[in-house]
């Protein structure tokens, strides 16, 4: 497959006051809607279904099943959640989405609901973004004064209210059920399944919960169709999506690529990694995916190609690091925050994770030894699939995979005397005013 | 070399050196004033109407009480319950699991720096260091002058602008070291820094009233993006790629 950049969710946000109704409309947005409120709503479902829409929040769960698993003619209200609770470390596409072009967002999340028959839908955003709060709170409103939210939207028998509901800092609520739990006034700790949303989710009635980027997506299926979204990626990932890289790289960024693109094509096309460094580990997306290294460049990034060796396409956030990174380190920190962020519902991951950072501490200050390594894999089997989410699962990748790829590097650090690593080598400032 | 948080203890919580004004027995008298009950009640009144059950607003509810002390008290508390028609246990349960209500009066400026691996290897690790030294705090710690509280923070989305200093939940992309000392010395001096993807500064207070879901007009400043953000559009256009056309039969149907 030759690499090409595909700017599709994209390619407004140079614009000028992109995030506004104005600015949207004039590069043809809501037209989607319009187009949408002619179709039935059972349509619209086929139509994500045909394009193989998959979720972009990291599952990779076929967009128009789940919308099809709402029962119809139930008579209880159905809801629409859009996950804005971007907070996987690592990924940042959500969140200038939002800040550049809240309306692409709200475009789909109207077409979405009226597609899955709901008259209410919830955006719940992480609350440590005040600007993009700013941005979708304003774009709500806008929207609300041109008529695409409120009842009989253009004409149609469609009602629909939209609410920014604002986080406080947790990312467990990133989480499904979690960011029910939370929506609902509650602590956002993980339900068990099932029931699943999709029977009962907020308030017990059927529940669409989408990411940013998928429902982002929507508007660009219904204008193009869905021969037209499979021209774009593989076959069973097909489409675009925004790749974020990060890291010791030449020329950090959001890049909308087809599915399917490798790190080697979007390393030579960014300049590849700062001057004079090399690879030594990444991660496809997130930190709760297992860790790649240079042997990984040429993994197709689709939802296929990570798990064959190992890992998952996650959130394709790249983050990329260079060889002057003690891998101890980072997983250290990794571990910190899954310890701080573990809601404390399920023991397994509630005492791991916290056990984790006391060991890898100890590995870092150079006083561990290799039955230390036999215990963070023990500990890991013991949280692997034993809780209500996957929060605990994610915190064993970065653990696991890097004492499988750099277990002598660990060994390095046994000799009392600490990490071999220069903290201030692996700095962007590095020579700079550090 | 360790590169721990010195002043995080193994049972995870923080220690923090008090100002001796935010004692646990000051926070215990400090009441709510009448005025700041009228408004808290006004606000929350709108916000409960947009939820379809009345619990689900106790998140902007309890912004609302961060907005009038800078932090949720146990009077704050009391007064999120009485509105819910829920008991304070309840609501102190809720607020106590989300970092972003704060349990002791935060100062003016929020300053939060990213330490999660990304950000911490780029230079978050060295610039929160700098900065608890600089300041003469620890994490969680407010400055005497009560103008700024420094934290350590985890991923803010904005890996590509790393390392990261949040103010107000403001971004500060692309920070070093004497950047950040800068930046700090400037909000305690009142000559207020602008961020580089955002609105002009404002107090911890209103960013709180903002978060509960009251805009504040300032919704035009600042970019619409940053440089990183646009990185793969400029691409694009140097390589003069795009998307596939959207073919006729689509676009007559659209």
């Amino acid at each position: 497959m030759t690499f090409s950049l595909t700017p599709v969710l994209t390619a407004n946000w140079g614009t000028p006051n992109s995030w506004t109704l104005a600015a949207y409309q004039r590069t043809g947005g809501y037209g989607a809607l319009r187009d949408a409120l002619t179709m039935a709503p059972d349509a619209l479902i086929q139509l994500v279904k045909d394009s193989g829409l998959r979720g972009r929040g990291g599952a990779g769960f076929p967009t128009g099943m789940k919308w099809g698993f709402i029962p119809q003619g139930d008579g209880k209200p159905h809801y629409l959640v859009v996950n804005a609770d971007e907070s996987e470390p690592g990924t940042c596409k959500d969140i200038p989405l939002m800040m550049a072009s809240p309306h692409t967002l709200l475009e789909g999340v109207l077409i979405s609901a009226y597609a899955i028959r709901a008259s209410q839908a919830f955006i719940y955003v992480r609350g440590e973004v005040l600007h993009v709060v700013r941005r979708l709170l304003n774009a709500v409103e806008e929207a609300k004064v041109a008529g695409f939210i409120g009842t009989n939207v253009l004409g149609s028998d469609f009602d629909i209210d939209v609410v920014v509901h604002i986080g406080a800092g947790a990312y467990i609520c990133g989480e499904e059920t979690a960011l029910l739990e939370s929506l609902e006034g509650f602590r956002g700790q993980p339900r068990l399944r099932p029931p699943f949303p999709a029977v009962e989710g907020l308030y017990a009635c059927p529940t669409v919960i989408n990411n940013v980027e998928t429902i982002s997506s929507v508007p660009a299926i219904v204008r193009g169709g869905a021969d037209w979204f499979k021209k774009m990626g593989s076959e069973k990932s097909p489409g675009f999506k925004i790749f974020s890289l990060s890291g010791h790289v030449a020329r950090p960024g959001q890049y909308e690529a087809p599915l399917g693109i490798t790190l080697r094509e979007l390393l030579d096309a960014t300049g590849g990694m700062r001057d004079g460094h090399e690879l030594k580990f990444w991660t496809p997306g997130g930190s709760s995916t297992p860790l790649f290294t240079a042997e990984h460049l040429d993994v197709p990034l689709d939802f296929e190609g990570p798990p064959v060796h190992g890992s998952m396409l996650g959130t394709t956030a790249l983050q990329l690091f260079d060889e002057t990174t003690c891998v101890v380190r980072a997983v250290l920190r990794w571990s910190e925050f899954y310890a701080h962020e573990s809601c404390g519902k399920c023991t397994p991951c509630r005492e791991g994770v916290f056990w984790y950072v006391q060991i890898l501490e100890r590995l870092e200050r150079g006083e561990g030894d290799e039955h230390d390594l036999d215990t963070l894999l023990d500990l890991s089997e013991n949280i692997l699939g034993r809780a209500f989410c996957a929060l605990g699962d994610g915190a064993t990748s970065p653990v696991t995979s890097s004492i499988q790829y750099f277990r002598d590097e660990y060994i390095a650090h046994f000799d009392g005397r600490g990490c071999p690593f220069d903290p201030v080598a692996s700095t962007v400032f590095a020579g700079a005013d550090a | 070399m360790s590169h721990n948080h010195s002043d995080n203890g193994t049972n995870g919580l923080p220690t923090v050196v008090l100002d001796p004004r935010l004692s646990p027995g000051a926070v215990a008298a400090d009441p709510l004033s009448d005025d700041a009950k009228a408004r808290v009640r006004t606000l929350a009144a709108e916000a409960i109407a947009r939820y379809p059950r009345a619990r689900s607003a106790i998140m902007p509810l309890l912004y609302l009480a961060q907005a009038e002390q800078g932090y949720v008290s146990p009077d704050g508390i009391k007064l999120v319950a009485e509105l819910l028609g829920l008991t304070t246990a309840e609501v102190a349960s809720v607020s106590t699991f989300y970092t972003m209500y704060k349990r002791r009066r935060c100062g003016d400026y929020h300053v939060g720096v990213c330490t999660n691996t990304l950000c911490a290897i780029l230079g978050g690790d060295a610039i929160f260091a700098a900065l608890k030294d600089h300041l003469g705090v620890a994490n969680s710690g407010t400055t005497l002058d009560g103008k700024v509280t420094l934290e350590h923070i985890e991923c803010n989305a904005a890996c590509d602008y790393a390392p990261v200093v949040m103010v107000n939940w403001e971004f500060f992309d692309n920070q070093t070291v004497e950047t950040a000392k800068g930046l700090v010395d400037k909000l305690r001096s009142g000559d207020l820094p602008l961020p580089t993807r955002g609105a002009p500064l404002i107090t911890h207070v209103e960013t709180s009233r903002v978060l509960a879901g009251f805009a504040d007009g300032l919704v035009g400043e600042g970019p619409s993006a940053g440089p990183e953000s646009l990185a793969g559009l400029e691409l694009a256009k140097e390589r003069k790629e795009s998307a596939p056309a959207i073919g006729a039969a689509a676009e007559k149907r659209a």
